[in-house]
């Protein structure tokens, strides 16, 4: 099994060649599963996305804050299932506002520069996922967890 | 399409999906060479056969397991093995098969025909595949035909192949196979032609057997050897090997006999012949323009080329290729049975003889001068053991294996694995010694009193059926605290015997599954009825030398284990002596054989500063199907062995054989290094334990103590909560 630091290494890099995440929320028991373009915190504390306050996800996550995220490598090829690297990120959302959001869409709009005007919007949300743990699948069924310090 | 393609239609641009063989061959039939009727069936029906199939994500997902350079020998075997029997029990796509058979009886019809592999890797400069991959000859009727060409394809994923790939860079992924289909030339006198000697330009060499060229091919048969000066076409030298075998055709197939007396002491050529040999593969030479390796075939006096392809420089001297390393691990069946003669009846008896010869001697009667002499023999005797060991009884060991292969070819078993059953029912010396542990801990289940004294650890002194009894077993198989690795893992006395008769007292083992005996029996029918005639006898004779081979795997080390408990005590007398006073010669040579009892590994830690990194899921090979879960206790020293308690999981590094007897206690499995037929999987099996092995890492991720989930079938451990099992 890789160390810490090669964990994390693996992760900012699944993360930076990744612009898409599934998130995951819940309504009322209710699974539901939703694409947004994300952005990591250097630290990995943090992913944030952007989403319009009028979707389901976002009444979801309002209503019930534990969120999951998966990003992968997959590129819909047989190597996939041997190549590819799932991570899974569990945690809780909420509303980034005032000048730290500012701030943070900056840095996400490095990252996706062709969504500036829908993130300035007024009614788009940046939403934080505060992350409690990430779990890791590579080869296939190898699963390594990795939970941060809260 | 274009899955097939006669020789006389080969194209320039073909040469890549025909492979270096199929192209060569083309050639040479245009060059007004005599050369076989030939088809290439292209490496678009390779592709074909893996696209419809789904063959290439399973071979995919089975060699990215792991790490391929993480992988033994044995498990790379494993993988082969599997990827085989895909090739073999997968159908052929409709179309494909149907082009196929149609092609074949057209060209062929009732002919028999050899199938070889054309490799188009074959072709890169330098790389010599000779003998990596698959050939058949004298193949009667379609449907075998189809079955060996699947076997060639599958032959790109041999073991060997596979290690000769990664080793010069080739990409295993991005390879593909051709196969050439020939008529059958039935060859009188055979050979291979060099038209350049690699070690002399001015030479050439040729050589020649009696009967088919496979003998040659596979280095089974010495061969009449001429040097030739090239600028003078003149013999040089002739070497003249004894000439005893020879390969003819047989039923589907080809077989080594005798050779007939009149031709014993005849050179497969006459001086004039090997003089039209060397014109011959000359002309190739000058029509490819560069030198020449020709197989060639003489049939009533008819010269025909079989093959032809450029000298590769051989490497092996050279870069430390180890091709020939790779192949060595293949034994023929002929050089398994020698190899059985002389372990049965010297070897084994020697292992046997030298620690009865050591136990004669009085270790109490002797000087510390004679003491010390005594542990630097028995150290030399240990090390002689040790070394035959991983000389002769390793290389036997793939007498299994080598049944593996014909039993899969034969039958086409779903589980590449079934073989194993066949194996099993024979009595291993580490079974054996199980059986009599048990029979002492119902001993003690049935003594209240005795079972009290060994729980307060005092010596059982009135015990005297136990006591017998136990000095019988140690007697036989040594007091269980010495393992095979040069005698670093020990601890003394009886203590640990004790506490392990104690848990098996309180947990008796199930009793062996009676089905087993009626399983085998099914099995053996269904593996003999694929066979006709002399083969019958044959398969046999494979089955007994496997089971021979298998058995031996176990109890070689349980012999070399008595050896090793004889160097043990010399050096627990010298020990006893040197804690009483100071003792030079004995001090001395304690250092010398640097008998230390094994350091507990540290564990690596993966915690950085608060975060916890953990592992969830390991996986490694299925290798003992079956679902436990239960807390784990992992081995690391030999003593570990004596806290074992029952219903635990065993997770180790290896299970050796002298780790054995707590299997029977444990609910499960766990092994770092990896194979199907190491011990650990075979014992499990005989317990019918789910087993895992190969699993990097198992005993420095997972903690004695730990929870864990041992799925056999997909060879998944999972550390922490899972759903409960069922029953």
């Amino acid at each position: 099994m890789q160390t810490n630091k090669a964990f994390r290494k693996q992760l900012k890099e699944l993360f930076r060649s990744q612009n898409l995440a599934t998130l995951s929320t819940q309504d009322q028991g209710q699974p539901y599963a939703s694409l947004v373009a994300f952005y990591a915190a250097n630290d990995l504390k943090c992913l944030y996305f952007v989403t319009p306050k009028t979707t389901r996800k976002f009444a979801n996550l309002v209503a019930n804050k534990k969120v999951a995220l998966l990003v992968n490598s997959s590129q819909n090829q047989a190597a996939d299932f041997h190549q590819a690297i799932s991570v899974t990120a569990v945690g809780e959302a909420d509303e980034v506002l005032g000048a730290e959001k500012q701030s943070i869409i900056g840095h996400y709009l490095a990252k996706h520069p062709h969504l500036e005007e829908f993130t300035r919007a007024p009614t788009c949300a940046l939403v934080r996922v505060s992350i409690e743990s990430y779990y890791m699948v590579k080869n296939f069924q190898n699963v390594t967890e990795l939970h941060l310090e809260p | 399409m274009n899955w097939i393609l006669p020789s006389e239609a080969v194209k320039p641009e073909d040469r890549p999906r025909v492979g270096g063989k199929g192209y060569a061959l083309s050639l040479l039939a245009r060059g007004g060479f005599n050369t076989p009727k030939t088809i290439c069936v292209t490496s678009n029906a390779y592709h074909e056969f893996l696209n419809q199939t789904g063959l290439r994500e399973r071979i995919l997902l089975e060699l990215h397991r792991k790490e391929f350079k993480e992988m033994r020998w044995e498990e790379i075997w494993d993988c082969a093995t599997r990827i085989r029997n895909l090739f073999l029990t997968k159908p052929l796509p409709k179309s494909l098969a149907q082009e196929l058979r149609q092609s074949i009886d057209h060209f062929f019809s009732d002919q028999t025909v050899a199938v070889r592999s054309s490799a188009p890797d074959e072709d890169d400069a330098g790389s010599s595949f000779a003998g990596l991959h698959e050939s058949f000859i004298n193949l009667n009727g379609v449907d075998s035909i189809l079955k060996h060409i699947r076997l060639v394809w599958a032959s790109l994923w041999s073991d060997a192949a596979l290690l000769y790939r990664q080793e010069i860079g080739l990409d295993a992924e991005k390879s593909s196979m051709a196969v050439v289909v020939q008529e059958t030339i039935p060859g009188e006198r055979s050979g291979v032609a060099f038209t350049r000697n690699p070690n002399n330009e001015d030479q050439a060499i040729i050589e020649s057997i009696h009967g088919l060229n496979q003998g040659l091919v596979d280095g089974e048969i010495e061969p009449d050897r001429w040097i030739i000066d090239r600028a003078r076409n003149k013999i040089i030298e002739h070497t003249q090997p004894e000439r005893t075998y020879w390969f003819i055709p047989s039923n589907n197939g080809v077989q080594l006999s005798a050779l007939p007396k009149d031709k014993m002491h005849q050179p497969p050529l006459s001086s004039q012949e090997v003089g039209t040999v060397f014109t011959t593969a000359r002309k190739a030479e000058e029509y490819f323009k560069t030198p020449q390796d020709v197989e060639w075939t003489y049939v009533k006096n008819n010269l025909i080329l079989l093959q032809s392809r450029p000298i590769t420089t051989l490497r092996s001297d050279k870069s430390g290729d180890q091709r020939g390393w790779y192949l060595s691990l293949h034994r023929s069946f002929d050089n398994l049975k020698d190899l059985r003669q002389k372990i049965e009846n010297e070897l084994i008896p020697g292992m046997i003889a030298a620690a009865e010869g050591l136990n004669q001697v009085d270790l109490t009667g002797l000087s510390d001068q004679a003491l010390a002499l005594e542990i630097r023999e028995r150290w030399a005797i240990n090390l002689h053991w040790v070394n035959v060991y991983w000389a002769e009884f390793i290389p036997y060991a793939h007498g299994v294996r080598l049944f593996g292969q014909v039993y899969n070819d034969a039958v086409q078993p779903e589980d590449p694995y079934e073989f194993i059953d066949l194996l099993t029912s024979t009595e291993m010396a580490s079974l054996e010694r199980n059986n009599m542990l048990m029979e002492l801990a119902a001993i003690i289940r049935n003594d209240a009193d005795l079972a009290k004294i060994l729980r307060k650890e005092d010596e059982p002194d009135g015990h005297h059926e136990f006591l017998a009894l136990v000095d019988e077993f140690i007697e036989r198989f040594g007091d269980l605290s010495c393992a095979v690795t040069g005698g670093k893992n020990c601890v003394l006395g009886t203590g640990p015997l004790y506490n392990l008769l104690l848990e098996l007292a309180d947990h008796p083992a199930p009793a062996e599954n009676r089905s087993k005996q009626d399983r085998f029996k099914r099995l053996h029918q269904n593996f003999v009825s694929k066979f006709e005639g002399e083969e019958i006898s044959k398969a046999e004779e494979m089955l007994e030398l496997a089971r021979n081979s298998y058995q031996l795997r176990d109890d070689d080390n349980i012999y070399l284990g008595r050896i090793e408990a004889q160097l043990l005590a010399a050096i627990q007398e010298a020990r006893q002596r040197l804690a009483k006073g100071p003792m030079e010669a004995l001090r001395q040579v304690l250092e010398e054989v640097d008998f230390k009892p094994e350091t507990q590994k540290s564990i690596p830690t993966v915690a950085l500063s608060g975060d916890q990194l953990q592992a969830r899921q390991l996986t490694g090979q299925p290798s003992g199907p079956g679902i436990a879960k239960g807390v784990a206790r992992v081995i690391r020293s030999h003593s570990d062995l004596a806290e074992f308690k029952s219903k635990e999981v065993l997770v180790c590094d290896a299970v050796d054989p002298n780790m054995t007897f707590v299997v029977p206690l444990a609910s499960a499995v766990v092994e770092r290094r990896g194979g199907m037929l190491i011990h650990g999987a075979i014992i499990a099996r005989e317990y019918g334990l789910p087993c895992i092995t190969g699993v990097p890492d198992a005993v420095t991720l997972i903690k004695t103590g730990d929870e864990i989930t041992v799925d056999g079938y997909l060879g998944i451990v999972t550390l922490g909560e899972t759903i409960p099992l069922d029953g």
